[in-house]
């Protein structure tokens, strides 16, 4: 235990002395965050639409108010001839045009149903569905108040989202980059530290002295779960003030979770540096491994449904995924440790499978 | 080193030892026993097995076959316990950069957990061997090469270690630096000590007790600089200075007179085949063949005479 705290203090001096470095393993995640968080959005926001009034009535010029409220469209074009349409369309001017027929005003007055129509670009489907939701939506309360009648026949949906109701894809999306941010600053802070001591050659002077591999890697691991937990919560703060996450749940069964999923990270950076023989090395397998598994297998932007069978199997070995699902249960669904006890075990397993694993290499004569 | 410390049990004995990597023969069957007190040299080209052997030694690497026993110690049983008893330092200094000398002796006082009276004492020697007094806060990356290494020699050496490894320990260092640091060595021996050093500096190999020489994983010949210099007793060496003295060598090579010749510096050093041939012969027999020649002299043989004559010896014993 003595030789665990001389290495975790010399460790500490070492990260001080380079204020740089300890810059950067703070520092660099929240710009990751602010590079991310905004790149990486499928909200979409003034669709530009193009408007034919057929009917030019008070009660279409009120349609047409409706959308120019809304925050998603922008009114872009008043449309005078059918070619105009096509025009807009293909010098991509407007991604949507709602056309509203003659006779209107009139049918709405007799509370008969009316068709308008609605021309979406679809050259990115993503969008193009986004974009009908929103429609759909403008148009639900626009008609609301006019009494229309309704089909007895119909069934009535009332939906409701939970956890999301707004179901802004931020609050999908940054637990995910949460996820990958901590992944990279724990792999490369202790992959690089032990690389820096074998470049240096200190690590064979380590070796020549009666401590274990075990309390060397504890020496080794500990300081950095401190910095990287700091700068794990540090983004987690700018999350909830930049994109509005939520904190539903509790702090200690947050702080549990980042940390045992941080551990997994370091013990996979100590795994990295068995291998690695020069930092440059090391840092490349280190963001390699933070990006592939936590981008693609974590079910951070791609569902883990709607892989291959394969690849849902695949998945299964990849921490961020139970991160993912502990994290987004806490901060959105608000469940406590008792809920998130089945992906906290699967972290925890990881995170003693990697951190054996690279003592067991270490310590290999 | 004391004769009453050379009559003792030896602190390390080794006993056929071996270690491959893959089908590398690194170390190969290698015996041979270090007395208390000994500065013993490891002498070899790089490859020869030095480092592989004192790895092994230290607990660090495990022995492929053979055994080897550290202060009573097997190292392939116990490599813990024999990392409690030896120091090691090596050409690299390993010293943390960022840290200060203060740090970096608290940091390897740590690691061999000394505390308290122990650890203050151990930390006024380190930083006397090192010459650091009054240089405590200094960083250690802005230290010179001659103070990094006294520090890691007295960073090694924290724990009261009555075996010390050195493994190319001047590497790097200038001249004066590298005198300073054999005193310290010949002090640590005389004071009972061990010192197990490799080099492949010759004129550091001289100042050891005893040397054993290695040369493609074998250990090729070991004694005292004097013993290995008897086997030259037999067989005089000349010193031929001319102004060709690569044809010089060429022609002695063929000498029914010589057994093999190899050149130092600008001099050809020929190894007559018995003592019996006297110098003159030699001379006229140059003169003969109308070769130009400024001097024929004997000469006392070098290190590097015995360490060319054994390499030499070893790669004709394994063509044949």
């Amino acid at each position: 235990m003595k030789g665990v705290l001389a290495v975790a203090m010399k460790e500490l001096r070492q990260i001080r002395r380079d204020r740089r470095s300890l810059l950067i393993l703070l520092l660099i995640p929240l710009f990751f965050l602010f590079l991310f968080g905004y790149a990486l959005n499928f909200d979409i926001r003034h669709v530009t639409l193009g408007v034919q009034d057929r009917d030019q009535s008070a009660d279409s010029r009120a349609l047409v108010a409706a959308f120019s409220r809304s925050a998603y469209f922008d009114q872009v074009a008043t449309i005078e001839h059918e070619r105009d349409i096509s025009d807009l369309m293909n010098r991509g001017s407007a991604r949507a045009i709602l056309v509203i027929p003659e006779g209107y005003a009139r049918r709405i007055g007799r509370h008969e149903p009316v068709d308008v129509q609605i021309l979406l670009n679809g050259d990115n489907a993503n969008t193009a569905t986004t974009v009908l939701g929103y429609v759909n939506g403008v148009l639900t309360e626009a008609t609301a108040g006019l009494n229309v009648k309704a089909n007895a026949s119909t069934i009535g949906v009332a939906s409701r989202v939970w956890y999301n109701p707004e179901l802004r894809s931020a609050l999908f999306l940054v637990p995910g980059l949460i996820a990958y941010i901590a992944t990279i600053s724990a792999v490369v802070s202790t992959s690089l530290s032990i690389v820096r001591e074998k470049e240096s050659g200190t690590i064979e002077q380590i070796r020549m002295a009666p401590i274990s591999t075990l309390a060397y890697i504890l020496g080794k691991t500990l300081p950095y779960l401190v910095i990287a937990q700091t700068s794990a919560f540090l983004i987690i703060f700018a999350a909830m003030s930049l994109f509005g996450l939520p904190m539903r749940g509790d702090w200690f069964t947050l702080f549990i979770v980042v940390g045992v999923f941080l551990l997994g990270g370091l013990g996979t950076g100590l795994l990295v540096s068995t291998v690695a023989e020069t930092q440059q090395i090391a840092l490349q397998a280190s963001m390699l491994l933070a990006f592939l598994p936590v981008f693609m297998l974590s079910g951070f932007i791609f569902p883990i449904a709607s892989m291959p069978v394969v690849l849902q199997y695949v998945t299964t070995v990849v921490p961020a995924k139970y991160f993912l699902i502990a994290l987004r249960g806490v901060v959105l669904k608000g469940v406590g440790l008792s809920e998130v006890i089945a992906p906290l075990t699967a972290l925890a397993i990881f995170a003693t499978a990697v951190v054996g694993l690279s003592a067991l290499r270490l310590s290999r004569r | 080193m004391t004769e009453a410390a050379l009559a003792g049990p030896p602190v390390i004995h080794v006993e056929h030892l071996s270690r491959v990597f893959g089908a590398f023969k690194a170390v190969d069957d290698v015996t041979f026993d270090v007395r208390r007190g000994e500065v013993f040299g490891f002498l070899g080209s790089n490859g020869a097995g030095k480092s592989t052997t004192i790895r092994m030694l230290c607990g660090l690497l495990a022995p492929s076959s053979g055994r080897a026993a550290v202060d009573g110690i097997d190292v392939g049983r116990d490599p813990e316990g024999v990392k409690r008893r030896i120091g090691y330092m090596s050409q690299r200094f390993s010293l943390y950069e960022l840290l200060t000398v203060e740090q970096n002796i608290e940091f390897y006082a740590g690691l061999y957990g000394l505390t308290g009276e122990r650890l203050a004492r151990r930390r006024k020697f380190a930083l006397e061997i090192g010459g650091l007094a009054g240089r405590e806060r200094e960083l250690a990356k802005n230290l010179s090469g001659g103070w990094k290494q006294r520090l890691a020699l007295g960073c090694a050496l924290l724990h009261e270690p009555p075996i010390l490894f050195l493994d190319e320990p001047t590497g790097g260092v200038d001249p004066v630096s590298r005198r300073e640091f054999w005193r310290l060595i010949d002090d640590l021996s005389a004071a009972g000590t061990t010192v197990l050093v490799t080099t492949h500096y010759l004129d550091e190999a001289e100042r050891c007790d005893r040397v054993a020489i290695m040369h493609v994983g074998k250990l090729a010949a070991l004694g005292t600089i004097a013993e290995l210099k008897s086997m030259f007793a037999d067989r005089p060496i000349l010193e031929v200075r001319g102004p060709d003295p690569v044809g010089l060598m060429a022609w002695l090579d063929k000498s029914p007179l010589i057994e093999k010749t190899s050149l130092f510096g600008t001099a050809v050093h020929a190894v007559l085949k018995t003592a019996a041939t006297p110098v003159e012969q030699l001379s006229r027999a140059l003169a003969d063949a109308g070769r130009q020649v400024e001097s024929v002299t004997p000469v006392v043989p070098s290190l590097e005479d015995v360490f060319l004559d054994v390499v030499d010896r070893l790669g004709q014993g394994a063509a044949a």
